[in-house]
């Protein structure tokens, strides 16, 4: 057994806990004396020490300790929040998705120290609470002072090494107000069966509170590895007097001494345990027999779980473990589709109960059949939403990194700005989820560094000097929209038009005729940088153009709105699923194209005398509307007869906010079709996004609407 | 290819006929042989890609050899053929040959290397030259039939 199982769950749980952390420094950065923020972030840097410190990995567990000690200190009072303990928390919460990462990748959480976070840490810290470092001379007192009580029956248990999280452990019951108590025991030298004896002072002693640590561990003394005494903390709510009792009344203990813990101890551990973790960074395979010389009992996390967790850390060099891409799902999801595939299961034996039945005549059989095909037509409907809505997770995963990303962005840019996000529940694929947040932060850092302007031109121009972006996503129809807005400067079309022509990209005489859109547009070419100069965030070129082709890819479509003065929007728009679309069979001459329901506007019947000619171009006008005709079957080049219909079957397709008219010849149908690729030998085609296979075995191709206008 | 050539003693190969010629394929790229059966055209594609089949449930592109090696166009008979081959981890794609005859074994011995001296565009397909019975087998050198080739 090893915790090689749990490392899916630690990293998915460190990861919640790092986002919450990021999420509620941002609160105290804005309210620092929130409380239960204050508290709250003491939970999750706890929580994450002590999920660090169970699957062995020290370094994140003593980074994540020091944040504690720290948030424990704030939340006693004893300090203030300031603006460079967040910044440096914000490192700390940095260093820590480092670790992860490379726990992510290699099982391993590196050996990255990030000791000047963790110095810089400490060094806030004194300050904060104003108290001297470590008082040695107090240390060196106590243990004199323990050497002259120890005659017969030393405090044994003042030597005792502590691991940090006992030592928190211990600190936070005391918070709590139990009482910590350092115990030693005696046992009679004539004593026969001294496991037995210690394990019934263990298990009397655990009646009364919980054991921190023991010293030798449990196993040990469960071994009979240790001589005539043996010590540990426990934290408990009964007195001293009362554990002492318990501890005697077991048969055959000889002496049992005791006293509370004190904070100066913890000093004194802290320095011993500084030298052990010296060593340790020293070397892995070391570390790995410390920890099992270590006394560490817990009652749920023994030393054996630390040895383990070494030795996976150690393992994991060798095999990398790669953490599979998986997907939380709400259990009632599942339910319903184990109550669907039983209904599959009772509809196929309906067809085998009919086929058994087929030597009968009459028509009865073929109604049956039929009957059965509608019914596994039913649960092949559901079925399908039911596993499309098990691949769904909320957008929520991606979209919470952004407001610290902001805050980052806020120093670095030395704007203000604040960001508002709705609709973070929609739920999207997770193979889009996977994909979209890169996008999504490059077009934020472009509205952060383009969009807006510095406070002093905001000031002129009667803003407020805080600029907002905004983050929108909802649903429309088959698809997710994702509208990233702000109210900056918006995108100044002559200034765009004359970098154009500048870097050549279009002649002064194309940009005449181009319409403020068709300029905006240009925006997405590659390269086309509008940056006055290359800055950390934004301006290497690689912008915009990515953006959309990484959302073209996902099968979907970006536009930009923008009015000048007033800001400018991105619409990203992405489709719910990508496997399975609705789509209306069309038939050019003898060949079947299907074209995806969500892009169709409407269709119409249009006589051929109705088609315009703007610019040697076929145009309809459709109620006062002028949508442009695309002939598919010269587009596609299918051989047709020269026969002329009368008239015309228009398929009006949507991008955005433009429109086209397809002519097709015959229209079949709407159906669900399942999308396949082409495979990796069709290259160069742009038109067909893909194929799908019909009813009677016969391929039909995908039309990729976007390219056709 | 070559490498697999001179490893082994003998390798197994599938004589097929594209026009007049005789060509084997090295066994261990067919996936599948199937009967003729319609291919949907793909519009604006390479040229010597014919289009796709429906491969039980799968969409698998077939070229034309001929057209790739500037032969005559195709013409389909009874005995006109779909070889699919995989080659490790691409996907699937079938090529149209006119007949396929038989499998044979040649030994190491009987394959002649070419040298890609030939002027023929169709040279460059070909690894060696097999003999089987008195008859010259053209053996196609299946990466390169297989790789993307840029026409004009």
């Amino acid at each position: 057994m090893d915790v090689n199982q749990y490392l899916e769950i630690f990293i998915d749980e460190t990861k919640e806990h790092i986002q919450n952390l990021n999420d509620q420094l941002l609160v105290i950065e804005k309210e620092p004396e929130n409380k239960d923020t204050i508290n709250e972030i003491f939970r999750a840097a706890h929580s994450l020490k002590g999920m660090a410190g169970t699957m062995g990995y020290k370094r994140m567990q003593r980074l994540t300790h020091d944040m504690e000690n720290v948030f424990s200190e704030i939340r006693n009072d004893k300090m203030k929040v300031t603006a460079g303990l967040i910044d440096v928390l914000f490192q700390s919460l940095d260093a820590i998705e480092g670790y992860l990462n490379s726990i992510q990748e290699t099982a391993d959480e590196g050996t990255d120290d990030n000791e000047p976070i963790i110095q810089e840490l400490n060094r806030i810290l004194q300050e904060g609470v104003g108290a001297p470092a470590k008082d040695t001379n107090k240390q060196e007192e106590k243990k004199s002072e323990a050497a002259e009580n120890g005659e017969k029956f030393p405090m044994k248990f003042k030597d005792m090494k502590l691991q940090d999280h006992e030592k928190s452990a211990m600190k936070e019951a005391i918070e709590r107000g139990s009482n910590v108590y350092g115990v030693s025991v005696f046992i009679q030298e004539n004593c026969i069966l001294k496991a037995a004896r210690a394990f019934l002072v263990f298990k009397a002693v655990e009646e009364l509170g919980e054991i921190i640590s023991s010293e030798p561990s449990v196993q040990e003394i469960e071994d009979e590895k240790f001589g005539l005494d043996f010590s540990l903390y426990l934290i408990t709510d009964a007195t001293l007097g009362k554990v002492l009792q318990a501890v005697k009344s077991v048969s055959e203990i000889e002496e049992a001494v005791g006293q509370a813990y004190e904070e100066d101890e913890a000093g004194s551990t802290v320095h011993t345990e500084e030298s052990v973790k010296e060593e340790k960074q020293e070397n892995e395979v070391a570390e790995v027999k410390e920890v099992s010389e270590e006394p560490s009992v817990q009652q749920t996390t023994p030393a054996a779980t630390a040895v383990k967790a070494g030795n996976v850390a150690a393992a994991g060099k060798n095999n990398k473990p790669v953490i599979n891409r998986t997907v939380r799902v709400d259990i009632e999801k599942l339910d319903s589709l184990m109550n669907q595939v039983s209904e599959l299961i009772i509809a196929k034996n309906g067809l085998v109960a009919i086929s058994e039945s087929d030597n009968e005549p009459g028509k009865g059989n073929m109604q049956g059949v039929h009957e059965q095909i509608e019914y596994l037509e039913r649960i092949t409907t559901s079925l399908h939403e039911s596993v499309m809505k098990v691949r769904m997770v909320p957008i929520e995963s991606v979209v919470t990194k952004f407001p610290r990303m902001i805050r980052d962005l806020t120093k670095k840019l030395n704007k203000k700005m604040q960001l508002y996000m709705t609709g973070e529940d929609t739920e999207l694929d997770r193979s889009v989820i996977d994909e979209i947040g890169d996008p999504l932060m490059h077009l934020l850092r472009n509205s952060a560094d383009h969009g807006l302007e510095s406070p002093e031109v905001r000031r002129e121009r009667g803003k407020p000097e805080e600029g907002s972006i905004f983050l929108d996503a909802y649903q429309d129809g088959n698809s997710v929209v994702i509208e990233v807005r702000d109210d900056g400067n918006g995108i100044d079309v002559e200034n765009v038009k004359n970098k154009a022509i500048e870097r050549g990209t279009i002649t002064a005489e194309q940009a005449e005729t181009m319409s403020d859109k068709d300029i905006i547009d240009l925006l997405f070419l590659p390269s086309f940088s509008m940056a006055k100069k290359i800055s950390d965030i934004s301006g290497r070129g690689v912008g915009l153009d990515v953006v959309k082709s990484k959302i073209e890819t996902l099968g979907g479509s970006v536009e930009v709105k923008s009015v000048l003065g007033e800001g400018s929007t991105f619409i990203v728009r992405l489709p719910l699923t990508l496997a399975i679309i609705q789509a209306l069979m069309v038939e050019l001459g003898e060949e079947k194209y299907a074209i995806s329901l969500d892009s169709i506007q409407t269709i119409e019947d249009i006589p051929v005398e109705e088609i315009k000619y703007v610019e040697a171009k076929e145009v309809i006008n459709l109620r006062g509307i002028v949508i442009p005709i695309v002939r598919l079957d010269e587009m596609l080049e299918i051989e047709k007869d020269e026969e002329k219909p009368e008239n015309l079957i228009v398929v009006i397709v949507k991008k955005g906010d433009k429109l086209a008219g397809l002519v097709v010849d015959n229209l079949i149908g709407q159906q669900e079709i399942v999308i396949k690729s082409l495979g990796e030998y069709i290259k160069n085609n742009k038109i067909i996004s893909g194929a799908t296979i019909l009813g009677d075995g016969e391929i039909a191709l995908i039309l990729d609407v976007n390219t056709l206008m | 290819m070559e490498a697999s050539l001179i490893g082994t003693d003998s390798v197994q190969f599938i004589v097929v006929k594209i026009g007049t010629e005789q060509y084997g394929i090295d066994i261990k790229y067919v996936d599948n042989i199937v009967r003729m059966q319609k291919i949907t055209r793909v519009p604006k594609i390479q040229s010597y890609v014919k289009g796709v089949i429906n491969l039980r449930g799968e969409v698998v592109a077939v070229m034309s050899l001929r057209l790739k090696m500037n032969l005559p166009a195709d013409v389909f008979t009874n005995s006109t053929r779909i070889i699919i081959l995989k080659l490790g981890q691409q996907s699937e794609v079938g090529i149209i040959v006119d007949e396929v005859k038989e499998v044979v074994t040649l030994e190491t011995s009987e394959i002649e290397k070419t040298f890609h001296d030939m002027k023929e565009e169709k040279a460059t397909y070909i690894s060696g030259i097999g003999q089987h019975n008195g008859e010259l087998i053209s053996l196609l050198d299946m990466s390169i039939v297989m790789a993307e080739k840029e026409k004009d």
